[in-house]
């Protein structure tokens, strides 16, 4: 855990000599622990302390990192409990299970690694594969030739994990899993390629015991399976694993953890998910590749891991939507990402040109920016005026959100020469409005 | 190694509340509902129990909404055109509670009708809704409120706008009320103050912090909800009411629920996608401190019960 001030003042020289440009060694201290500044600008501290400032200042759930020839995706290093104290950094990483004894297993894997969705204009897809080793050697070759994501290896037998592993050479691999029988051999496995070792045991006493063992054989990077026969009983195991890394900074349990979601049967498997995404799992594997299922996953994991501090936003100003025409209609909307991308989603879609004003709501959906004072008559009219509006248009007529009705009068009087025309509540039935009542 | 374990210790706990009274109670219902009293974050008995486990209410209408996704016109069918017979199909399905939505059409004896013919069709407790406009509210939960005396109804949904002359009602009724505030813990408080501060008994107040669906707003609402119940455990009286949030009106407000055509192939199968909308909607709020969580669909109905009875025997 962090060191405060005055414990980090008592690892100091504390001859207030003021090289560090602070009074007194006190000052730099209180400094240091607010992280504004940087150890090396005092040049006395001694080794010793150097060390002992350096392990304070690990994170408490180490960050792991997954890599493959080109991608990687990382996880851990998270500092809360709840979202709104801060956020939640590193999103898990969605694996899919496959077999490597499944004849199909090329077929499958590319499918999923196509897989793509854009949720308000970002691309989301999977983030690897978990190989069920169950015989067939060449499954990572078979696996590689069809996805360049990272990769888990599910097996316990140490011969076949080594030899798979020697075929996935410069790879950041997580194994899974070492258990009380295997730990030894597996971690021996793990040092040697240098990959991440999924550590497992039925409670958190032994699995502590368990990552330490581990630990002394010279695997530092692990993950932990905290088993569990439930939602309840996982959710239990999950947040005690998290507050004793959070809070009492036990390092032994100081690692992401890994959740299977199909343990209790595939009609669970949405469910398993969802609450191992909102509850703190730092990898994610599933049985089924449905894309009615992994989009709702990926953008639930979105929503959660968004910052809370901050809304997803869009840069204010006039989009271009299939090609507008000087006679094409003005729409306006805010510049909540959400929102921007209802709108242009659906009049793109309909193959009808508009031009799309976004004014700058400060990240608002329509209502909220209306009900907080940042999306008016006067907003909208600068907006039309700071974006040059008039002078891309023969027609001087815009479109208003229809839960905005309230606004046009004002807007027609901010607006001399426009005409103002409000069209319907949602986006979905712009592209009918367009065609019937806008000609 | 033995590992202590860091637990919260907390001042506050929510008020447990009960919905719908039997005859033994003045009531008609055939059992009742108890929500709240919890005294740690959601689920986690290494703390303390959970002493009542959230629940589900199904949301109806007092007449067919036309508006609704055809998914949910296939699956409840004929039965949306009978408040009465879609509350009998609500209670199969698994509901606790129904939550049924008046609407604008509704004269003020419609209202009363219609509440009545779906108290003798279920033994469930009943959460009614005005049709959502002050004036309108008004008029029809007034006359409902009256005939329902000691029924314990809840009512709603009473706004920072619109409250008085429905907590009045509720009040002088026997009933609960709905107290709904846009997502923000202070607006919450205040709501919440205002109501009590009318004479309100505090254990006859739900509070409805307002949510949003999976992709359009649920990051809000379930931060907002971890800090109201946070708020209540640490002392913070005006959040210690139990919360019911609306998942089903949200999810099935989205696009990816309610359209089935021309959408990205990458959205996958409609029924199976605008289920786990809803279910995976509403799976965040229980984990994020729902008590009452209404729904519309009866196959997320199952799952989200499944679950809950997952989290509450761990
Ligand atoms: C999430 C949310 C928030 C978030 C903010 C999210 C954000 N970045 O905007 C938070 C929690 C911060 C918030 C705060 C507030 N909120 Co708020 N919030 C919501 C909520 C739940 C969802 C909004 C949303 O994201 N909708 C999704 C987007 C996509 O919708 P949209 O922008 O309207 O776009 C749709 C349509 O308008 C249309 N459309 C958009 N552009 C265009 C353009 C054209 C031409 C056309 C035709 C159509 C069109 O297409 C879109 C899809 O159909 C709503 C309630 C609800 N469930 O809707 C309340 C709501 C909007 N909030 C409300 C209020 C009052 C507030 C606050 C003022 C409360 C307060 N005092 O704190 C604050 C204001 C913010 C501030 N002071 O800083 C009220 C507004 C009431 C009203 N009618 O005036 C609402 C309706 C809740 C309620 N029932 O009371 N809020
Ligand atoms: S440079 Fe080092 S020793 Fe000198 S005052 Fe700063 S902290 Fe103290």
């Amino acid at each position: 855990m962090a060191l405060s001030g005055i414990q980090i003042y008592k690892l100091l020289p504390q001859t207030n000599c003021k090289e560090c440009s602070f009074p007194t060694c006190l000052a730099f201290a209180m400094k240091l622990a607010a992280k504004q500044v940087e150890l090396s600008a005092c040049p006395y501290v001694s080794e010793e302390s150097k060390k002992q400032l350096a392990e304070s200042a690990a994170p408490p759930i180490r960050l792991i990192s997954l890599r493959a020839n080109g991608t990687e995706l990382k996880v851990g290093n998270e500092v809360v409990m709840f979202r709104h104290e801060k956020t939640f950094y590193n999103k898990p990483g969605l694996f899919l299970r496959v077999k490597a004894s499944d004849p199909d297993l090329a077929k499958k894997v590319a499918a999923a690694d196509a897989y793509k969705v854009n949720y308000v204009g970002m691309d989301f897809s999977i983030d690897g594969f978990a190989i069920e080793l169950d015989g067939n050697p060449e499954a990572a070759k078979t696996v590689r030739s069809v996805t360049k994501r990272p990769l888990i290896l599910i097996g316990n037998d140490a011969a076949a994990l080594d030899s798979t592993l020697s075929q996935l050479a410069g790879e950041s691999t997580l194994i899974y899993a070492a258990d009380s029988s295997n730990h030894e051999s597996l971690a021996d496995v793990a040092k040697k390629h240098k990959a991440i070792l999924a550590v497992k045991a039925d409670s958190l006493e032994a699995l502590a015991d368990l990552t330490q063992k581990v630990q002394a054989r010279g695997v530092e990077d692990m993950v932990l399976d905290l088993g569990g026969k439930n939602l309840g009983e996982w959710l239990t195991r999950s947040t005690q694993a998290r507050r004793l890394a959070l809070k009492s900074n036990f390092k032994p349990l100081g690692y992401p953890t890994i959740f299977f979601a199909a343990q209790n049967g595939l009609d669970k498997e949405a469910v398993y998910a969802s609450q191992a995404i909102t509850k703190y799992a730092g990898f994610v594997v599933i049985d089924t590749f449905a894309p009615e299922m992994i989009y709702p996953l990926l953008v639930l994991r979105e929503n959660i891991y968004t910052d809370p501090q901050k809304p997803i936003q869009v840069q204010p100003g006039i989009y271009e939507i299939n090609s507008p025409k000087p006679d094409s209609p003005v729409l306006v909307t805010t510049n909540f990402s959400i929102t921007y991308f209802a709108v242009a989603n659906e009049v793109e879609g309909s193959g009808l040109p508009a031009w799309l004003v976004v004014t700058d709501a400060e990240g608002m959906s329509v209502l909220t920016a209306w009900a907080a004072g940042k999306f008016d008559a006067e907003r909208i009219a600068k907006a039309i005026k700071g974006f040059n509006v008039e002078e891309k248009v023969s027609k001087k007529r815009i479109v208003l959100p229809g839960h905005v009705a309230v606004l046009s009068g004002e807007v027609e009087e901010e607006l001399p020469g426009w005409e103002v025309r409000v069209g319907p509540r949602e986006a979905v039935d712009l592209p009918a409005f367009m065609k019937q009542v806008l000609n | 190694m033995p590992i202590e374990i860091p637990k919260d210790k907390w001042a506050g706990s929510i008020r447990a509340i009960t919905i719908g009274a039997t005859s033994a109670e003045g009531g008609t219902r055939s059992r009742c509902v108890t929500i709240g009293g919890e005294t740690t974050m959601p689920y986690l008995h290494f703390e303390a129990p959970t002493p009542n486990k959230p629940v589900i209410a199904i949301e109806i209408k007092s007449r067919k909404p036309e508006d609704w996704s055809p998914l949910l016109m296939e699956v409840w069918g004929e039965a949306m055109t009978d408040p009465a017979q879609w509350a009998k199909k609500s209670e199969e399905a698994g509901a606790d509670l129904i939550a049924l939505g008046l609407t604008v059409e509704d004269t003020p004896d419609d209202a009363v009708r219609i509440v009545k013919s779906v108290l003798s069709a279920t033994g469930l407790p009943l959460i009614v809704w005005g049709p959502g406009q002050a004036e309108k509210d008004n008029e029809v939960l007034v006359p409902v409120s009256e005939a329902t005396k000691g029924e314990k109804l809840v009512l709603g949904i009473c706004e920072d706008k619109n409250y008085r002359t429905i907590v009045a009602t509720a009040m002088a009724n026997g009933h609960l009320v709905q107290a709904r505030a846009p997502m923000d813990v202070n607006l919450s408080k205040q709501l919440n103050i205002l109501i009590s501060d009318m004479g309100m008994p505090k254990e006859r107040i739900i509070m409805d912090p307002t949510t949003g669906a999976l992709g359009y707003g649920i990051e809000y609402g379930y931060s907002v909800m971890e800090r109201l119940r946070l708020a209540a455990l640490q002392g913070d009286a005006m959040t210690q009411y139990p919360m019911i949030v609306t998942p089903g009106f949200e999810a099935w407000k989205t696009k990816e629920a309610k359209v089935g055509e021309g959408v990205p192939e990458a959205w996958g199968d409609w029924k199976a996608r605008a289920i786990h909308w809803e279910t995976l909607t509403a799976i965040a709020l229980v984990e994020s401190g729902a008590d009452i969580v209404v729904l519309r669909h009866p196959e997320s109905v199952a799952r989200v019960k499944d679950a809950i009875e997952e989290l509450i025997t761990a």
